[in-house]
């Protein structure tokens, strides 16, 4: 049977711009190629700039991951420069980093992924009393009654009336792909708009502490929020009271909202663990350090690789093994298209090589995505929640182990469950609760050092240029929300002379490499993957958003023999 | 404008029926449109004509494209701090199309547009954020195969209003900065036929956004702008003149270093770096993320983010405006954050004018200069 050349572009609900096209054949997905559509050169406009401004410049990579890269690039500065914060700041960005996550997570289940298995037009024919008997069963969150979803299906049955669908429009509805019954459909309609609310509030963290969201404020050596209980304008009580309510209204959506969601949608779609597992390789560089980021054995979710999906063995993760390709991305390499480069080597020049606009189809163009093709000792790597997991269960975290066997034990599967799309989704549930549990040890660290007259929240001695070696280079990590990600920078005379970041959605959304090896977004579409109706490609935004997907993060580039940016004068 | 967070207001109804039947009365509608009033920096005599004319309305079309960025300033937005601006404002829009939020995707997410624009037609609000990539044929963003500037002129063709959110949209942001590798600019280099309203900031604070929107709906035109383009009630005013630390820098109390003794008493920032003296926003007026704080507050200097080409003029970001010690920084900083936005506002005495710093000037006879002075750096970075 003839195959069928299909796009979807742009893929919705993700952050930027991302392109996938297919080859359907059979109702199923015979070939796949993921583009990342947007270029900036953010790294490029870095050079000659002051190092303790780059947080500032790479958190505006993106801004739904607002955080992720300004501490990657504090944690290179200060690794380039032999920084040690003190614990009540690093303990100060493990609640704002935590807080991301928790936040960003609900978030992409609720707005940006729900609506791939939630049907918001069939939630009109549910029986509120009905849903009100499920919430009740899976949750002791209050908003439960007949009555409120009621309102919610009157709230929804009137806005489909009117006419005017918004962002309901056009939306895939009554796809056969659909399997709620209405009941738990109308459940996840009414949650979606509770999460709106929700995380407006929890977030506000991130302004005590930074000032605003998104894109609060970080320091080098620290963080600029000083503490002093006796003051109105600093961190003090009242603050903290504030801080600590967020935390514990972030655990309570988590564990009585989102997480019985989660398992309760999931039973209705089993057949989803075993679809687009894709690349069978697992990366994680370990997060949420409880000590100096310097000793690895202190975070909280632990660093290393998987390979083969072979759970029981978790070898250490270095960094050096880390290479960029280029051969089917829109740039050229000096050594031509065949070789990989590691960060610290990287050189990139942009060279856009495929049709005119408007495009027809890229399928078939050797080069055809602004993404390079990060590779992990020339494998290619999944990242994120599931990568994380996935390690720490091999490490025998215990919390990971508990919520796992919890999850495929209510959905009656075996541990193989995992690799797939359904696999991605739940381990971000997985870790969202854990980390909704830890944020109140951080907290209780935090209240018990300023208790004990420990109020230091940064570290100065290194803070002047004059104090730093003539030349430095420095390596920051970071497990981000999405995974993986590094930034990699050189500094020279006191200016950025080098900065390369290799990101999360960088290496799921990498084309093919060298050898011809798919990307993740690619080998999972390929991976036993349907497709019923190629004019309503629903089952393809399943497995991308099962990522979620960040494009802006993704594309970057620095040119190492760039033009200078500019001759900073200083005063 | 994100989801239908109530009653959603059907075709037939005015807003004062939709309003009634989401329990709203007439007296805390009222109160609503006075606390608008003031958001807008309005005399309250409008507030009966304001309270007419979004009663009458129906839910007018937005619709949202996304250039080249961050989508921080959708986030943003998302994060709408004032409840009831947020009920009532962005709950009585359609947003026809917002690639963050919408349900469909490719070819249908396409046809919700065009069907948008065609239904709407010289009616709907066009909101953009994002830069457009001009160099080597704007090839650096495309959408759906097309590029991002033949995007935008398809969606501003139509469209009643165009509203730049965020620094991307408003002159190019971060990618425009030196050497600008993609030859990124705002919506305003590209749209000239009609006006453009700047919504500056990295991003920008979602009430100013939302506050613009009501003013076009309740007056039928969009709010004061200076002239970059920018809303006057929002951006009319220095963060200097506004600060609650102004205080410190007017007894000499400064912070001489992160968690110092200064910084735990919460002094001022001017020579941590601070932008506050060059910078317009309403950052000390209407805060972040529902009024919880905003940068000065936390203890970290302004970047400088509502203005133009801040990542090239306002870096490196910790090294203070023009160095001046002691007796008469007031005067320096005063003329350097003059001048240094001068040209990408409505002008030193025009802004200045509403400020106590002006009058005093005015009772001491001091000059307003029109260029920095030659001993100062000013010259950070090229333009």
């Amino acid at each position: 049977m003839a195959r069928t050349k299909l796009v979807v572009d742009p893929i919705t609900r993700i952050e930027g711009h991302l392109r996938i096209e297919v080859q359907a054949e059979d109702g199923r997905i015979a070939d796949a190629w993921a583009s990342s559509t947007q270029f900036r050169g953010i790294e490029l406009i870095m050079q000659g700039r002051d190092p303790r401004d780059a947080w500032a410049f790479t958190q505006r990579i993106c801004g739904v991951c607002t955080v992720v890269h300004a501490i990657a690039s504090l944690r290179a500065v200060e690794d380039a420069l032999d920084i040690r914060i003190p614990a009540n700041a690093n303990t100060i960005r493990n609640i704002v980093l935590g807080m991301q996550f928790i936040q960003d997570h609900v978030i992409h289940f609720y707005h940006l992924h729900a609506l791939d298995w939630v049907d918001v037009v069939s939630a009109l024919s549910a029986d509120p009393a009905a849903t009100s008997n499920i919430a009740r069963s899976i949750s002791p969150w209050p908003n439960n009654s007949a009555t409120y979803f009621a309102e919610v299906q009157d709230r929804i049955r009137r806005f489909v009336e009117s006419g005017q669908l918004g962002i309901f429009s056009n939306g895939y509805w009554g796809h056969p792909a659909y399997k709620l019954p209405p009941e738990v459909n109308l459940l996840g309609v009414a949650h979606y708009l509770e999460a709106l609310d929700w995380q407006r509030d929890v977030i506000r963290v991130h302004t005590i502490f930074g000032g605003k969201n998104p894109h609060p404020n970080f320091l080098v050596g620290g963080m600029a929020s000083a503490i002093n209980i006796d003051s109105t304008a600093t961190i003090n009580a009242e603050r903290l009271t504030d801080i600590h309510d967020m935390i514990k209204r972030a655990r309570r959506f988590v564990e009585e909202v989102y997480w019985p969601d989660l398992v309760a949608i999931a039973g209705f779609y089993k057949e989803w663990a075993s679809i687009g597992g894709g690349v069978d390789n697992f990366m994680a560089c370990g997060e949420f350090p409880e000590d100096d980021i310097r000793n690895i054995d202190s975070y909280y979710l632990p660093q290393g690789i998987i390979l083969g999906k072979n759970i029981g063995e978790v070898l250490p993760y270095d960094q050096q093994l880390v290479k960029e390709y280029v051969t089917h991305s829109w740039y050229e390499y000096e050594a031509g298209d065949q070789v990989g480069l590691h960060p610290f080597e990287g050189e990139t020049k942009a060279r856009y090589s495929g049709p005119p606009t408007p495009w027809e189809y890229l399928q078939g163009e050797d080069k055809y995505t602004w993404m390079k093709a990060p590779r992990y000792n020339e494998m290619p790597m999944q990242v994120g929640p599931l990568a994380r997991m996935l390690v720490a269960y091999g490490s025998g975290h215990e919390g990971a182990r508990e919520l796992v066997g919890e999850v495929l034990g209510r959905l009656g599967v075996g541990p193989e469950a995992l690799f797939s799309t359904l696999g991605r989704t739940a381990a971000r549930g997985i870790e969202t609760v854990l980390l909704a549990r830890r944020m109140e040890k951080w907290y209780d660290d935090l209240v018990t050092r300023i208790k004990g007259g420990d109020t230091a929240t940064f570290n100065g001695e290194r803070w002047d240029p004059s104090t730093w070696p003539a030349s430095a280079q420095g390596y920051g990590y970071q497990d981000a929300p999405r995974g993986n990600l590094g930034h990699w920078i050189r500094i020279d005379d006191g200016k950025i002379s080098h900065y390369q970041c290799v990101v999360p959605s960088t290496w799921n959304c990498s084309p093919r490499d060298a050898a011809g090896q798919m990307g993740p977004y690619e080998a999972s579409l390929t991976d036993n993957h349907p497709l019923v109706d190629p004019e309503r490609p629903l089952e393809i935004l399943r497995t991308i958003h099962s990522f979620d997907p960040c494009m802006a993060c993704g594309v970057h580039v620095l040119d190492v023999n760039g033009t200078p940016v500019t001759e900073v004068k200083l005063p | 404008m994100l989801a239908p967070t109530s009653h959603p207001w059907t075709s037939d109804q005015t807003l004062a029926e939709h309003l009634e039947d989401r329990g709203v009365s007439r007296r805390e509608f009222l109160d609503l449109c006075g606390k608008l009033t003031a958001m807008l920096g309005l005399a309250s005599v409008v507030t009966p004509r304001m309270a007419r004319a979004l009663e009458q309305m129906r839910r007018p079309s937005v619709v949202w494209i996304q250039l080249q960025e961050c989508t921080g300033c959708v986030e943003s937005v998302i994060r709408t701090s004032e409840p009831s601006i947020g009920d009532l404002v962005l709950d009585t829009i359609s947003l026809d199309f917002n690639h963050t939020l919408m349900a469909a995707a490719g070819h249908a997410a396409e046809a919700a547009l065009h069907s948008a624009m065609e239904a709407n037609a010289g009616q709907y609000i066009l909101v953009v954020t994002g830069s457009v990539p001009l160099k080597d044929d704007g090839i650096y963003t495309t959408i759906a195969g097309r590029t991002a500037k033949e995007v935008l002129e398809e969606a501003a063709s139509g469209a009643a209003a165009v509203i730049a959110v965020g620094a991307c949209a408003h002159w190019g942001n971060i990618q425009a900065s030196n050497p600008n590798p993609t030859g990124a600019v705002g919506v305003s280099d590209i749209i000239r036929d009609k006006p453009v309203v700047n919504i500056a900031g990295c991003p920008p604070i979602s009430d100013v956004v939302t506050a613009t929107v009501v003013h076009f709906l309740t007056f039928g035109r969009m709010p004061a702008l200076d002239i970059d383009g920018r809303p006057m009630f929002a951006y009319g005013k220095r963060i200097h003149d506004q600060c609650q630390r102004r205080a410190h820098f007017d007894a000499g109390q400064f912070v001489d270093g992160f968690d110092d003794e200064g910084a735990r008493k919460g002094w001022c920032l001017y020579r941590m770096g601070c932008k506050g003296p060059a910078s317009f926003s309403p950052c000390p007026i209407f805060q972040w993320n529902v009024r919880t704080s905003w940068p000065i507050g936390a203890g970290h200097p302004c970047l400088g983010c509502t203005e133009r080409r801040f990542w090239d003029t306002m870096t490196p970001f910790y090294e203070r405006l023009p160095q001046v010690a002691g007796f008469g920084v007031e005067r320096r900083v005063d003329v350097f954050g003059g001048a240094l936005a001068i040209g990408v506002t409505a002008g030193v005495a025009a802004h200045a004018a509403a400020t106590g710093i002006h009058r005093a000037r005015q009772r001491k006879q001091l000059p307003v200069m029109q260029k920095p002075p030659q001993d100062a750096e000013v010259n950070r970075g090229q333009d």
